[in-house]
């Protein structure tokens, strides 16, 4: 694993990424600007959010109950809240 | 050792033929078309095993090189003028991923006006992009400098381009001592690169993205490579001497050793310089030529320790940097000599643009021009054009 503290000297060469399976390592979420909140008591746990979401970025259980949301993940797309039909997700600024 | 008469571009799709590369895509343009078109009957006649792509453009036969080196085999290409142009964008990427690819860069002018004859502006506008260049005066150094190309690019993990000189030296037919078939093979030995995407076993990525953070020190890599691979050039070099019998340095320096006006030339026009240098001996006047073989790396140590004692120089450029001030083998040696703190009067000629025929009468008059520098340290113009019609 690379860090910003390691020189040219240390790091592989042309930037070679080593190592596959490190798109986890990417918060894509570090440039959003709106995040969206789970309002808990208007949710019927109806999955509606789930699919639309580009970023996988809803986090729900085994037993489809929505527990929230992966905020490295989410770029603040705004989808989720857009298609909840019973307003359990609204957008607030960061 | 095979004694042959071959034109430049046979020598070179010889050599290549020789080295049997994994892949070669390429694109025809003048005077460098020869090369894949010869290396392609090789492939028909199943003399190598190499993989050819006849590719739609030369922007796409980089490409294709930089896809099959960075897959981990053996590449090779060749193109000119508005092809290696077209190659631009990606040149840069081929040195900065540091895949070893070997590209022939046959000289020719750069449009416009369209011309397909002989001067530096194609590989000299590209001096740049982080390959080593290798320039060659004759077809014997164009094939010897193929070879070595191989284990230079692939020791040092950068590209290397090759450059002779379009038509005088690509399509005429010269003497040439080749080298056995097995001692070519067992010369480049096997391509065994530490990291490719075909290995099984890892699992990499290659050319990401590259921001703020990480940039900066992947190019003081490639800065540091390219300055180490003068070394690499010159380990190369001694072991294909042992092969050969034939000893390349970083520059080729002819009567220099007790002469005191000194001509830098590039290619073939080093031969026509050479003769005139004989002539001009007999007559009692100590001139002498450097002709440098490497100019990616910039050997400059080396150049301006070679030329410490002359007393002028006349620094020959077939390439125009239209840059208000003088050609770019000018500009990168005249810095080179101010940083070693060398003050010799020297002065630029820009020659032979389009394939401007270069006689041994117009560097004569060079020559005697830098004799007279050498004796009155007067430099009336720093920037002159050889031969043109005012």
């Amino acid at each position: 694993m690379i860090n910003d503290k390691m020189g040219a000297k240390e790091l592989p060469m042309a930037g070679i990424i080593l190592k596959d399976g490190n798109s986890e390592q990417v918060k894509t979420g570090e440039w959003r600007n709106q995040k969206p909140i789970h309002i808990l008591e208007n949710c019927k746990h109806c999955m509606l959010c789930v699919m639309p979401c580009p970023d996988n970025a809803i986090i729900h259980d085994e037993d489809d109950k929505m527990l929230g949301f992966d905020y490295d993940a989410c770029k603040g797309c705004g989808v989720c809240a857009k298609v909840c039909p019973f307003k359990a997700i609204t957008m607030e600024n960061e | 050792m095979i004694r042959e008469r071959l034109s430049g571009n046979e020598a070179v799709a010889f050599a290549m033929k020789q080295i049997n590369p994994d892949v070669v895509p390429a694109y025809p343009i003048t005077p460098s078309t020869e090369i894949p078109q010869y290396f392609s009957s090789f492939v028909s006649n199943g003399t190598v095993d190499t993989e050819f792509i006849p590719v739609e453009s030369e922007h796409s036969a980089l490409s294709a090189c930089i896809g099959a080196s960075a897959a981990g085999g053996r590449v090779m290409s060749a193109t000119s003028s508005q092809g290696l142009s077209l190659m631009y964008e990606m040149l840069y990427i081929a040195s900065g991923m540091r895949l070893p690819i070997v590209l022939t860069c046959v000289n020719r002018a750069v449009s416009a006006p369209i011309n397909i004859h002989n001067d530096h502006s194609d590989s000299m506008g590209v001096r740049d992009c982080g390959f080593i260049q290798l320039y060659c005066e004759s077809n014997q150094e164009a094939y010897d400098n193929i070879i070595m190309a191989v284990k230079i690019a692939e020791r040092s993990m950068i590209p290397v381009m090759v450059c002779y000189d379009g038509f005088i030296t690509s399509h005429s037919v010269e003497n040439i001592e080749l080298l056995e078939d097995s001692v070519v093979k067992d010369f480049v030995g096997k391509y065994e690169p530490k990291h490719y995407l075909l290995n099984p076993n890892e699992f990499i990525s290659m050319g990401p993205l590259d921001l703020q953070n990480y940039f900066f020190e992947h190019r003081k890599q490639l800065a540091d490579a390219m300055t180490d691979s003068k070394k690499i050039i010159e380990e190369v070099s001694e072991e294909f001497a042992k092969i050969s019998g034939r000893k390349y340095g970083m520059f080729e320096s002819y009567k220099t050793e007790d002469s005191d006006a000194c001509m830098v030339i590039l290619n073939s026009s080093a031969g026509t310089a050479k003769v005139v240098v004989d002539k001009l001996r007999e007559e009692g006047l100590k001139v002498g030529i450097l002709k440098p073989r490497v100019f990616r790396p910039l050997p400059y140590k080396d150049l301006t320790n070679a030329l410490r004692n002359q007393k002028a120089i006349a620094i020959m450029d077939k390439a125009d940097s239209v840059n208000g001030f003088s050609g770019p083998l000018y500009s990168e040696l005249s810095a080179a000599l101010y940083s070693q703190s060398i003050s010799i009067p020297s002065i630029n000629y820009i020659y032979g643009l389009g394939g401007r025929d270069v006689k041994e009468t117009d560097l004569e008059e060079v020559f005697r021009n830098i004799i007279k520098i050498s004796k009155d340290g007067k430099v009336d113009k720093t920037t002159n054009y050889l031969g043109v019609r005012e």
